[in-house]
């Protein structure tokens, strides 16, 4: 394996995997991005699918995308453009050439540019470099398939098996180019493939052939090499995407409050993860329940929690929808509950695997009645962790429900993550009623947070009966009494406002004054940093204030607005947070800035957004 | 110190609550055999008050909560089933009891109320069943005769009832059984079975609505001909029914018929003995299907099954991966599996 070419040093490099969504690219993505975390790089990665499992072969609609952010330090986006693309076929070719650097490298698998691969990718000519206009590109078209097949005639697996290799010798190849070592995923496919032997063998032997071909074939006139991270934080590190991380929160929270985790949920994409985490968990005596449905999800969650255990649900938005009529009734009896939104593409089934900001509204008010609840958004897929972590603290000690939003983006992508210890969080408190207490009163509050009592069925002297019918303001019996109603109302309002006083003070990324603040909240968090940065780079009076705490808002967000000449708020739907800042703050202007693609936004086009508002356009 | 469960009567059970349903309605008499039934249970199984939730959903039926002096969940319209499934397994030591009627646990619970059955959750439900919606004022049911003329179907309805024992045999239910509203004696008898058994039991009761269905149930609840239109069943005991105790069921062929002992050439010797506890739904599901002018009522506990609970299999299992796993904390988990230092 010597090294011919001269390696080149890079401060970052941006690769796309992109085939059918049969042929493997979510795999090798992940492969190659948890070698190069591994090897120390900062990682940000974004997948690209279709909610089809399998879409007609060789179809633009099928075609599936991982894209990997290299960095030598901390990298807050997946990339906007890449600099490497691996196309597996003529529709991975026609659906991503767009988003590669000009004078890019383009890896692609010759053996399916031929008649039929063109045509079912709808292309008009058999020349896809011309039709795509790729002249000024560094394409490299590699008889992928059939060398695989070489490589592997004599394993002994049959054809299909053999052709299904085909991403990791194309992975091998983008090893080379990278100046990756392969021990990482050899050691990968021994742990996955314990018991086939004939399948680690098989693997090892493909991807080493995919790296020597690329050294070999001279086409290749540099490789890469992207010096490991050095991060500011010392300590343990692991590679962790924003589902897991909302998962492993959720028993962090129920760790501290020494509640058991019940999760009552129903399979939805992309929330079905956290479910298939959580059902793992046994080992840490998690409980979950696969409903008949939605709204069984939530409501077994609302029984779990009656009877004191932590009880989640977790969804997505049309999912959501159907929980809104429970919802309400956990504001009512005020218990704890968690609800999880991992927002996509809609309205209606929408787009399912796309990312959007669109469920807002119905998070802050989807409800009947005066409902308010908690509602918090996690930024980054680590910070799923602590945002979930914070859902749990916040609803077992307020004694209301808890709506945490994610989103498809974070939800999927993956970042490497220092390692947190337990020790470092604080402790969860919730009243709990003690036994034979004297005059116990379901509806009597604590002064401070207006939160009622928990009391479990089982515990002596304080049987008491909770309901959806308006409560009396000390007994919790039915009460229709008019003014007791409007007291109630205000009461639950109040205590959700309150909670103001329980959160951290929002922060802003900069100065604290200046021409323009950048607003945004939950997972545009890395893009929208990035894109401020750069403009401070260049000098720009720009800021940002990126929420997590949505309902209540920060105490200090009114202070925080008032010292910028503008504001922009940037949200992947139509405006619903610039919307809720009009509602809550109208003496400002709220410049928007919405994008409706499903995709997140890319750093390019929100710089030059925010000089088109700077300048005055 | 003595221990509470021996000595509970139904007065531990009142609520201070004003019990609201109209007068003459039947849920006054399902209360009293809830009432009657629950000491019985406590003295059987050793459950303390503080044990039972009542749990329900929305609809006259699902007032029953408020009116127990137990811990008690008013839920919303169809969701008891799930909401009772939820506290079960959250703590599986509780006694959980759903009250439902024909419009919260069929129409709008349905669903639910299939997969409570199905997952047998050790919850008993009490399905009060009047085949009209009483608290909102008199529209049909899943469970109202075809043709039955109501506020909603001034016509008569165009669709076929649900019979709740079939649907609940063919959810693979284990425990089914019926009583009637005015008949507390065997209700509470049923109760104490229901409490008995491990897993879903259902228990359907024919209850009349004074008021927007009155008498839908009277030509088999009256007095004057109750013994010979309906036949209570009793484990191990002859299918035997009447003023007279002179008729019963035999198998004719493939299907049930009633004969008159001692006429035709039937004696004794010809009659069924009930088997609650055979695991084959047949005779079953032929008995909970009888119906009046054919068969006499199938009263009694119907089916009554011993089979593994989900509140069991979710406990075990959890307990047998906490046993065996390596990851015991949250910060096992954190360190689990790939991870690299930075110095």
């Amino acid at each position: 394996m010597d090294k011919q070419n001269k390696i080149q040093e890079l401060d970052e490099v941006v690769i796309r995997f992109s085939g059918d969504s049969g042929d493997g690219m979510q795999l090798i993505g992940t492969l190659f991005a948890n070698a190069s975390a591994l090897l120390g790089n900062g990682v940000s990665t974004f997948p690209d699918y279709p909610s089809e499992i399998r879409a007609p072969q060789g179809t633009v609609g099928g075609v599936s995308g991982f894209q990997v952010h290299l960095g030598s330090k901390k990298v807050n986006t997946p990339g906007d453009y890449c600099d490497v693309l691996v196309a597996m076929n003529p529709a991975a070719l026609k659906a991503n050439a767009k988003w590669v650097k000009k004078g890019g490298m383009i890896i692609a698998d010759a053996d399916q540019f031929n008649e039929k691969g063109y045509t079912r990718a709808g292309y008009k000519t058999l020349d896809a470099v011309s039709e795509l206009k790729l002249e000024d590109f560094k394409v490299i078209a590699s008889p992928i398939t059939t060398l695989t097949k070489e490589s592997l005639k004599e394993s002994g697996l049959d054809n299909k098996s053999i052709v299904r290799s085909k991403n990791m010798f194309a992975l091998g190849m983008i090893y080379y180019i990278f100046d990756h070592p392969l021990n990482f995923t050899e050691s990968y496919y021994e742990v996955k493939f314990k018991k086939k032997p004939q399948i680690i063998e098989a693997n090892k032997k493909t991807l080493r052939d995919g790296f020597n071909y690329a050294a070999n074939i001279h086409a290749i006139p540099n490789t890469y090499k992207v010096k490991a991270a050095s991060p500011s934080k010392k300590g343990r590190y692991r590679t962790i995407n924003g589902n897991t991380a909302t998962a492993w929160g959720l028993i962090a929270a129920s760790e501290k409050s020494g509640l058991p985790l019940f999760c009552g949920s129903y399979p939805i994409t992309p929330a079905t993860d956290i479910l298939v985490e959580l059902a793992k968990r046994k080992d840490l005596g998690v409980k979950t329940l696969q409903a008949e449905d939605e709204i069984a999800g939530i409501c077994t969650a609302i029984g779990a929690s009656y009877a004191g255990n932590f009880a989640v649900t977790t969804t997505s938005g049309p999912g959501l929808s159907l929980k809104s009529e429970a919802l309400g009734l956990a504001v009512m009896t005020e218990l704890p509950l968690v609800v999880i939104d991992v927002q996509r593409g809609g309205p209606s089934t929408g787009l399912p695997t796309k990312t959007e900001q669109s469920d807002l509204m119905q998070a802050l008010w989807g409800r009947n009645g005066e409902a308010p609840m908690i509602v918090i958004a996690a930024s980054t897929p680590s910070n799923c962790f602590d945002y979930a972590f914070m859902a749990g603290k916040l609803t077992m000690e307020h004694m209301t429900p808890v709506l945490l939003l994610s989103d498809g983006y974070i939800a999927n992508g993956s970042q490497p993550w220092c390692i947190p210890s337990m020790s470092e969080f604080p402790e969860i408190k919730p009243p709990i009623v003690p036994e034979h207490t004297e005059g116990y009163m379901p509806y009597a509050r604590d002064d401070e947070k207006l939160a009622r009592g928990w009391a479990f069925p089982g515990k002596k002297g304080i049987a008491h009966r909770v309901g959806g019918l308006e409560k009396d303001f000390l007994k919790g019996s039915i009460s229709y009494e008019a003014t007791n109603h409007e007291r109630m109302v205000k009461v639950r309002a109040e205590k959700v406002k309150r909670v103001q006083n329980f959160i951290p003070e929002q922060e802003v990324v900069g100065d604290a004054e200046g021409d323009l603040l950048v607003i945004g909240w939950g997972g545009t968090y890395g893009h929208l940093f990035d894109a401020v940065s750069e403009m401070r780079k260049e000098g720009k009076k720009v800021s940002l204030c990126h929420f997590n705490y949505i309902n209540p808002l920060p105490k200090n967000t009114h202070d925080i607005l008032k010292k910028f000449k503008k504001i922009v708020v940037c949200e992947l739907n139509l405006g619903q947070f610039a919307n809720y800042l009009r509602t809550n703050f109208d003496e400002f202007h709220y410049y928007q800035y919405n994008k409706i693609q499903g995709l997140p936004f890319t750093v390019v086009e929100l710089v030059d957004k925010f000089n088109q508002i700077l300048e005055g356009k | 110190m003595a221990e509470n469960y021996l000595n509970y009567t139904p007065k531990d059970f009142k609520s201070d609550q004003e019990v609201r349903w109209c007068p003459g309605c039947g849920d006054h008499a399902i209360l009293s055999a809830v009432e009657k039934a629950l000491p019985e249970v406590s003295k059987e199984l050793k459950y303390e008050l503080e044990r039972y939730v009542f749990v329900s959903g929305i609809g006259c039926s699902s007032r029953f909560p408020y009116y127990v002096n137990t811990f008690g969940f008013h839920g919303i319209h169809g969701r008891a089933s799930a909401i009772a499934t939820g506290v079960k397994v959250a703590n599986p030591l509780l006694s959980v009891w759903q009250v439902t009627g024909d419009g919260d646990a069929l129409a709008i619970g349905g669903n639910h109320f299939i997969h409570a059955v199905r997952r047998n959750i050790d919850i008993n439900i009490l399905l009060f069943n009047n085949q009209i919606y009483g608290l909102t004022k008199g529209q049909y049911s899943p469970t109202s005769p075809l043709g039955a003329i109501t506020k909603t179907s001034p016509y008569g309805t165009v669709e076929h009832p649900f019979r709740p024992g079939e649907l609940v045999i063919g959810a693979q239910g284990k425990f089914f059984a019926r009583s009637l509203d005015v008949d507390v004696k065997l209700t509470s008898e049923i109760l104490l079975e229901a409490a008995k058994h491990d897993g879903t039991s259902v228990v359907e009761i024919l209850q009349n609505c004074v008021i927007f269905n009155d008498g839908a149930h009277s030509n088999i609840t009256d007095r004057e001909f109750r013994e010979d239109r309906t036949i209570v069943l009793r484990h191990g005991e002859k299918m035997v029914f009447g003023k007279n105790r002179d008729k019963g069921l035999i198998l004719n062929g493939l299907s049930l018929k009633v004969v008159k002992i001692g006429e035709g050439g039937f004696t004794m010797d010809d009659i069924l003995v009930h088997d609650a506890t055979n695991p084959n739904p047949g005779v079953h599901m032929m008995l909970a299907n009888m119906q009046y002018p054919e068969f006499p009522v199938a009263l009694g506990v119907i089916r009554n099954v011993k089979d593994s609970t989900y509140d069991d299999n979710v406990r075990d299992q959890v307990l047998k991966v906490m046993n065996t796993t390596k990851i015991k904390n949250m910060d096992d988990l954190l360190n689990s599996g790939e991870t690299w230092e930075v110095k």
